[in-house]
């Protein structure tokens, strides 16, 4: 579903993103582990077009999307949770919902995703009409990620989802990921939670400074005594 | 949708309250009940009102920095100067014409600085007023430091006309999805582009409207004030309009025009104290952002009262009064 070959990525002078390829098959979850600062989310924002790659090929569905324009990658069926949420703070949370449909005309197809999005999220329908900044760190996630559905994406793209979230909300999160995973969405995790996220995924790959170091399903990597050591907090 | 409902006609109603005012308040211009220092007063808050909701769209809405409104201002005024006085071409044309002119500015200079955010946005869009203001300085066409004498042309239904305008397409412009794409730049541009938001276009776009308003007011200022000289838009102009728009509350197009009201009454009332007149000016806004820091209205907006409960009804439509 998504390919990506050998990008380069610079922030100016530096070199963030060095020759990195990765594959996401449809239906999957795949998820990407690493440190901070390793290039997670420069690679998760150069799928979404936020970055430019220098060289390389990113092909989704076949068709070559680097270095396209965000809007263009979110009509492909491509949407982004950002990290650390991001909500529209001042507007309420069904603002914000039709905030994630905006590059959407088809008014039916938008009403179905506002229920589909309130019966994934309960939360979210009780509190419609709340301002999304008085939400919790929790709901916030919630409705970021709701705001992502609402483009009806193939392929969404989770930046850190259990930032700064109680580990009891991680879970809840966690759950309902795999719940979005199963009405068909392919689905790309960025997490430092390396435990929870192999525990969902299919797939995983380890990013350390800039380069892939390591791929393979979920269950070999979470046997390997090195990553493991690195990343799991095992002996 | 029902509240919408509401809020439109809130809208629309307090719309004709302020047509119906400014036919009477006509009446007693005819009949000379007014004389020329409240008619004058009138004129220079109605002017005030457009150049603090066309701000308001920029940075209110859209939350773009910008501290160059003066600059728009002046190009209209010296644009429709020259079609009136030097093209001989009637007063209408030349408002149109000067919006038109503040707009293109507001496109050249918005294509290429609406990358910049916060601090650096405002440095530049300062920059570009004081260019605009040197520009007019050194052009002998236009009179250079000595300004042009302009014809007092401004009528008040031409000025009620324009603020009219100016409001119902300012809210319009807020109330469709352009207006939410550009609340969604203020709220968070990253998460406004990740939604798929052209977030430069709808910055420009915001930008070039908000300009080609402020360029209509520089034509009624222009025509109102007898002389324009570049001295007048220099960029303490812009910080006038700026507090305007930061008094009433970011965000509320009320609280704009509310501000640019109390603001202009206050400001014309204290000129005949010529020496105490700044001191006590910048006293009233130290104190109001004491103690209402998010302006006076807040985010709120006035058809919020309408909803609220008659007496808050009344007592705001006293304000609206001078709207007209």
């Amino acid at each position: 579903m998504l390919k990506i070959n050998d990008i380069n990525v610079y922030y100016g002078n530096i070199h963030a993103l060095k020759g990195v390829s990765l594959d996401i098959n449809a239906g999957e979850i795949v998820t990407l582990i690493g440190a901070n600062g390793a290039g997670k989310s420069t690679l998760l924002k150069t799928i979404s077009g936020l970055l430019k790659p220098k060289t390389g090929e990113i092909l989704f569905e076949n068709e070559h999307v680097a270095g396209k324009v965000p809007q263009l990658i979110v009509k492909r069926g491509i949407s982004q949770v950002p990290e650390g949420r991001r909500v529209f703070a001042n507007m309420s949370v069904e603002e914000n919902l039709e905030l994630g449909a905006f590059l959407r005309k088809d008014k039916k197809g938008i009403q179905e995703d506002f229920d589909k999005v309130f019966q994934l999220f309960p939360r979210l329908l009780e509190r419609r009409k709340q301002q999304s900044g008085t939400l919790s760190g929790g709901e916030q996630q919630m409705l970021a990620m709701g705001r992502a559905l609402m483009a009806r994406p193939r392929l969404l793209l989770l930046d850190e989802p259990s930032m700064g979230l109680a580990p009891l909300l991680v879970k809840t999160i966690f759950r309902i990921i795999e719940e979005i995973n199963q009405t068909g969405t392919t689905i790309l995790l960025v997490e430092q939670n390396a435990n929870m996220a192999l525990s969902i995924a299919n797939r995983a790959y380890v990013i350390e400074t800039g380069k892939i170091v390591a791929s393979g399903t979920a269950a070999e990597l979470g046997q390997s005594d090195q990553i493991r050591k690195a990343y799991l907090g095992g002996h | 949708m029902a509240k919408t409902l509401k809020n439109a006609k809130g809208f629309w109603g307090t719309i004709v309250i302020v047509i119906v005012l400014s036919v009477v308040i006509q009446f007693l211009i005819n009949g000379g009940t007014l004389n020329s220092f409240y008619v004058n007063t009138l004129f220079s808050i109605g002017i005030n009102i457009i150049l603090a909701v066309s701000l308001h769209l920029i940075i209110g809405i859209t939350g773009q920095f910008s501290i160059g409104h003066a600059g728009f201002l002046a190009v209209g005024a010296y644009v429709s100067a020259i079609f009136t006085m030097k093209l001989a071409m009637p007063f209408p044309v030349a408002i149109v014409a000067a919006g038109l002119a503040a707009a293109v500015a507001g496109l050249i200079i918005g294509i290429p600085t609406l990358r910049l955010r916060g601090d650096y946005l405002a440095i530049a869009t300062l920059g570009f007023g004081e260019i605009v203001r040197i520009a007019f300085l050194n052009i002998d066409y236009v009179g250079g430091a000595s300004g042009m004498t302009v014809s007092h042309l401004i009528t008040w239904p031409i000025l009620v006309a324009c603020v009219i305008i100016t409001i119902v397409v300012i809210v319009n412009f807020t109330n469709s999805t352009h207006g939410r794409a550009c609340l969604a730049i203020r709220e968070n541009e990253i998460a406004a582009d990740a939604m798929g938001i052209n977030t430069t276009f709808y910055k420009v776009m915001a930008f070039a409207i908000g300009a080609f308003f402020a360029g209509v007011a520089g034509a009624l200022h222009a025509h109102n004030f007898y002389i324009i000289q570049p001295v007048n838009f220099g960029f303490l102009k812009s910080f006038d309009i700026l507090i305007l728009v930061v008094l009433g509350g970011l965000g509320s197009m009320s609280g704009s025009v509310i501000a640019a009201i109390l603001l202009t009454i206050i400001s014309t009332f204290l000129s005949s104290y010529p020496e105490v007149r700044m001191v006590i000016y910048s006293l009233v806004l130290i104190v109001m952002m004491l103690f209402r820091p998010q302006g006076l209205m807040g985010t709120k907006e006035i058809t919020a009262f309408f909803k609220a409960g008659r007496t808050a009804k009344g007592g705001m439509q006293d304000d609206k009064h001078t709207v007209a």
